[in-house]
């Protein structure tokens, strides 16, 4: 006994919290690796449900990349291009950017630098309901109201198209721009304010020569969030758009999106067959279009941090 | 108004053999955050190209004056002020113009702010602010200003640098610069050698008595013996009230009006 107490004196932490405070060490490095593990797991998954693809003669991966013909269950020629399924993505996801990231950005600053206390309070509270929203809803609006809205407003034949998507995910993307935005302003240091207006600045003097220069990685981070959103948002396009696979020479004409093709076609399409194999391959394709733009929104902001 | 204004100019002149000129006037300034008063209207004038030292302890109101000297005390939901402050000659608190009288008046903080962009931009932003755009001009006051706070041959090599990768004492000086960077009439530095060591402080103190010459300076400071140094006057401020206003001289001396001068600036207070 004494020699025990003797050996426990130089340290005054219990042998329990040392363990305790390794287990927690361990959990900690567990969660954050299982991000790591999660992306390399969903991509192999979803890779090698595509890849025997590769190795069938009807598929070339020109044609699946360069060709607008998508005809996959057509019973003489089959044909897997997804041009067009690109074009319509990137078109939606283009116009809806258009019109979210300045609204987005905007109401961001106004919420955090223009706007009184309160109502401040109560645009956040219908900022964060706007972005609680289920997608199908906001299909649904598109279905209906906006539909109408646009055959009224632009005489188009049909109400469900680029605009109409554009639209519909723009209001999706703005709350969490919003949100996203006003956190990052909300976290640049009350003193740059004060040392702003006290050299004289002006409101909007501060917000462009100060706010804005400081909170930039952060706001670029909201952008991103709602680009990410307006690429993979399925139900919603799949409903405004039109679905049908066409290169969009106007604003009113439909298309299709990568996403809403996978969600219409892959619960007929048997397992193991081409077609969902292919399926598959437009899920790694958008996989790797997000990739390109977090890691070009990566390099950007490193290249403002290193200026 | 305006005429009692220059009456009481005028009268200041005539009384004043040295011409002393006031360059701003505070009247019955009472200051509440809340419902809680920190400013029990306090009264008193800033002579012209004097360098006024505002001595007292934590939580007395040298920092609450200087915000409300320029207004920034606006930004603060629940504070409200009362009384009259009057800068050459025009009511504060009625000035339409703010950013023009936030112009006049340069303020330090105590804690460096290096805004984050580059040390130049640092420099330029308010005269880029003001309008001014051409690149000679600019340069040519950033050199200035830079020079007379101390800074330039420390950063003139690396102007492109950001501001905020700079020690807290050259942030410090940088925030000197910047506060110097809109020519300001008065020039009210807020703690300023918190952050720095006493070489520099020693340094700035030598520009400040240059720049006495070209404006008038309030300097709020916790080490008396600053204002001591500093100062021509001096004023004893303590919970809000003044408790003291007089010539550095006398307050510093063995006699000074108020014993608690004395026991504060000898360091035997409480």
């Amino acid at each position: 006994m004494l020699a025990r107490t003797g050996r426990r004196k130089p340290s005054t932490r219990s042998v329990w919290v040392v363990w305790i405070e390794t287990a927690f060490e361990w959990v900690i490095r567990l969660c954050g690796i299982s991000a790591i593990l999660f992306v390399l797991g969903i991509f192999y998954f979803v890779f090698s449900k595509a890849a025997p693809i590769f190795f069938e003669s009807e598929f070339s991966i020109a044609e699946f990349l360069f060709s607008t013909q998508w005809y996959p269950t057509s019973e003489v020629n089959v044909r897997y291009g997804v041009l067009a399924l690109i074009v319509g993505t990137l078109s939606v996801t283009l116009l809806s950017m258009l019109i979210a990231v300045p609204f987005g950005l905007g109401a961001a600053i106004f919420v955090s630098e223009f706007c009184g206390p309160k109502l401040k309070e109560s645009l956040k509270i219908v900022i964060e309901l706007l972005a609680a929203i289920p997608s199908v809803v906001w299909g649904f609006i598109g279905l209906t109201v906006m539909k109408t809205i646009i055959e009224k407003t632009t005489g188009a034949e049909m109400g469900l198209n680029v605009l109409n998507g554009g639209i519909i995910l723009a209001l999706m993307s703005v709350p969490i721009i919003v949100s996203i935005g006003e956190d990052a302003l909300k976290a640049v240091p009350d003193s740059y304010r004060e040392a702003g207006i006290a050299l004289g600045a002006t409101r909007w003097q501060l917000v462009y020569r100060v706010l804005l220069p400081a909170a930039k990685t952060g706001l670029l981070a909201a952008v991103l969030l709602g680009v990410g959103r307006a690429i993979g948002e399925t139900m919603a396009v799949l409903m405004a758009t039109g679905h049908a696979v066409n290169i969009p020479g106007s604003l009113v004409d439909p298309v299709r999106t990568l996403t809403a093709t996978i969600a219409a076609e892959l619960g007929e399409a048997p397992e193991g067959a081409n077609h969902y194999r292919v399926l598959f391959m437009v899920g790694v394709l958008l996989f790797t279009i997000t990739f390109i733009i977090n890691i070009t929104a990566d390099l950007v902001i490193r290249g403002i941090r290193r200026k | 108004m305006v005429t009692s204004d220059g009456n009481r100019a005028a009268a200041c002149q005539a009384n004043a053999p040295a011409a002393v000129r006031n360059k701003i006037e505070i009247r019955d300034l009472r200051l509440s955050y809340g419902k809680k008063e920190v400013l029990h209207g306090v009264s008193f004038d800033i002579h012209e190209n004097e360098i006024l030292g505002v001595i007292g302890p934590a939580q007395s109101g040298k920092t609450s004056m200087l915000r409300c000297l320029n207004r920034t005390i606006d930004f603060t939901a629940d504070a409200t002020w009362t009384g009259s402050i009057n800068v050459d000659g025009e009511e504060v608190g009625r000035m339409r113009n703010v950013y023009e009288l936030r112009r006049k008046i340069g303020m330090v903080a105590p804690l460096p702010v290096g805004l984050p962009m580059s040390i130049y931009d640092n420099v330029a932003f308010a005269p880029r602010c003001s309008g001014m755009k051409s690149k000679s001009e600019l340069d040519g006051l950033v050199e200035k200003c830079l020079t007379q706070a101390a800074l330039w041959d420390e950063v003139k090599e690396r102007l492109d640098s950001l501001g905020t990768k700079l020690s807290g004492g050259q942030q410090q000086r940088l925030t000197i610069a910047r506060a110097l960077s809109h020519q300001p009439e008065v020039l009210c530095l807020d703690e300023f050698s918190i952050a720095i060591d006493p070489v520099t402080t020693m340094r700035i103190e030598d520009v400040l008595k240059e720049l006495k010459s070209e404006m008038t300076i309030i300097l709020v400071t916790n080490l008396v013996q600053q204002a001591r140094r500093l100062a021509a006057r001096t004023l004893f401020l303590w919970e809000g009230e003044i408790v003291e206003l007089g010539s550095t001289e006398s307050m510093f001396g063995p006699n000074p009006k108020d014993k608690r001068t004395f026991d504060y600036v000898n360091g035997i207070f409480g």
